[in-house]
């Protein structure tokens, strides 16, 4: 099951989409995980030929049935950090047309899109479909460290130790939901974590 | 009152370019200063012509941040309702004008990385302010200039000399055509474009780029509509309570005004939105000239922009 229905929430929570092929001569896919089924759903040989992908298993083995639909250019590094370099030096090359399909975890799609933003596409042009992990990217409010995966709510930091509270305020330019210290007021009184959606 | 707050001016220059376009600079009657705006405003003139009162947008062309004066250049439409003429033959050196607050519909977006500017003929004139402004912030940006002949591309000298580099002019009366397709193609991604110009430079360039994969968001354009005259009609306002007949010279809005209904508007050019109107019933057809609503609020015949839409039939009541 790689398909989520998330609740409805604040304005702030970012909406993902289901992606589909635009007119285009140059495609950029970034994916992770699961999010290589989003891929495959609409790769057409055209459109391969046309298309560089950039895929982060993250222990899943996508990464052959990614290489079998013949992309342009495949690369599939070992985590997001490693494939920065290689996201921003093709994004710095790239001419106005590019189309980017962004997909997978919600912390791929973030940092991913931030990067595309950065190198000039407004982000309402830029394709998203979520797959995969809904574990979150979160942000502490109070000592700024960022904790990936979060699964449950709450959290304990991973930097300042803080019971966190996960909120579905987002923030693009950090691309990370904030988390608040839940027992600020009340030390120690920290409800039993649970899964953010249960 | 409707529409931008209003300045008095006096016309201390009135300079012909060529055969068709008009530069004129206005300065404030009080010796004060004007607001400062950013590329690509327009401020909407206005005109009393006998008991006729018209008020045009036009670009404002002067440097932004130059608070002495407002420049606008006025293309000769002889063909048109009469307010580029009323500006050409009857507004001289000394005359006094009311002109508005700058309004920007066409700003830059300053988030781009480059500025690729496309102008047709008279659709030059926001472009020299944007250019002023970018200038100032040593923006990057290009301008692909169409105009018909030498004799009638206004600012040609003014451009090709302050930015040799920058700026590429193509005369139609020599063949030579914007190449759209290879200028498109390969621009940096961040680029946006900005066109002005008429409606099929405007459509061209919007195509082209949707088909080459641009955004949207990219791609910047403003045409000003002028009201365009037709067939006398009558239209009932219901919340005013009159009615009032529109004359074959005039735009319904105008019709509105001069029955002393003050009816909302900013941009008089079908662009902005502001003077958008609920019709209440009618039996007839609409004359949907605008750019503002879509094509389902035009076909459902809930809505009209009276600035420069029309009407033909028997029954039209507004909620004005």
């Amino acid at each position: 099951m790689s398909k989520f229905e998330f609740p409805a929430s604040i304005k702030s929570r970012p909406v993902y989409g289901t992606l589909e092929a635009r007119p285009g001569k140059h495609h950029l896919m970034i994916a992770d995980a699961e999010g290589a089924e989003a891929i495959m759903d609409i790769a057409t040989p055209d459109l391969m030929a046309k298309t560089h992908i950039i895929f982060i298993s993250r222990g899943t083995d996508y990464g052959d049935k990614l290489r079998a639909l013949n992309p342009a250019i495949f690369y599939e590094g070992p985590s997001y950090a490693a494939s920065v370099p290689r996201i921003q030096r093709v994004l710095q090359d790239a001419h106005m047309g590019l189309q980017v399909y962004l997909t997978g975890t919600e912390g791929l799609m973030g940092q991913a899109m931030r990067e595309a933003v950065d190198a000039g596409i407004p982000h309402t042009a830029i394709q998203t479909e979520h797959r995969g992990s809904v574990a979150r990217r979160m942000q502490c409010v109070h000592c700024k460290g960022i904790t990936e995966d979060v699964e449950t709510d709450p959290f304990v930091c991973a930097h300042c130790g803080l019971n966190l509270f996960v909120r579905d305020h987002y923030s693009r330019r950090l691309a990370a939901y904030q988390g608040v210290c839940i027992d600020a007021e009340d030390p120690g009184n920290v409800p039993e974590p649970k899964g953010i959606y249960e | 009152m409707s529409g931008a707050e209003k300045i008095h001016v006096r016309v201390t220059e009135k300079t012909p370019l060529n055969a068709l376009v008009t530069r004129f600079r206005f300065e404030p009657v009080d010796g004060g200063l004007l607001p400062t705006f950013s590329g690509g405003a327009h401020t909407v003139v206005e005109m009393k012509d006998g008991d006729i009162t018209r008020l045009n947008p036009y670009s404002l062309m002067s440097d932004p941040y130059d608070q002495d004066a407002y420049t606008i250049s006025v293309r000769r439409d002889d063909e048109g309702r009469g307010g580029s003429l009323f500006l050409h033959n009857q507004v001289d050196v000394g005359d006094e004008l009311t002109i508005s607050y700058p309004v920007n519909l066409f700003s830059l977006d300053l988030r781009a990385k480059k500025h690729l500017m496309i102008a047709g003929g008279i659709g030059i004139t926001p472009f020299l302010s944007q250019i002023k402004q970018l200038d100032r912030a040593h923006g990057n940006w290009e301008l692909h200039y169409a105009c018909r002949s030498e004799a009638l591309g206004s600012y040609v000298d003014y451009l090709t000399t302050t930015h040799p580099n920058d700026v590429n002019v193509y005369y139609d009366d020599q063949d030579q055509v914007i190449d759209l397709e290879n200028l498109l193609d390969g621009q940096p991604l961040g680029t946006h474009i900005y066109v002005c110009g008429p409606k099929g430079m405007i459509d061209w360039v919007r195509g082209k780029a949707a088909d080459l994969g641009w955004p949207r968001e990219a791609v910047h354009y403003e045409e000003f509509l002028a009201p365009q005259p037709g067939k006398p009609f009558e239209v009932k306002l219901a919340i005013s309570n009159k009615v009032v007949q529109v004359g074959e010279q005039e735009s319904l809005l105008e019709a509105i005004e001069r029955a002393g209904v003050d009816a909302p508007y900013l941009c008089r050019g079908g662009a902005c939105g502001m003077c958008e109107t609920r019709v209440i019933d009618y039996a007839g057809n609409f004359i949907h000239r605008d750019h503002w609503l879509e094509d389902d609020e035009h076909a459902s015949g809930e809505k009209i922009m009276p600035c420069v839409s029309r009407f033909e039939g028997k029954t039209l009541v507004l909620d004005r």
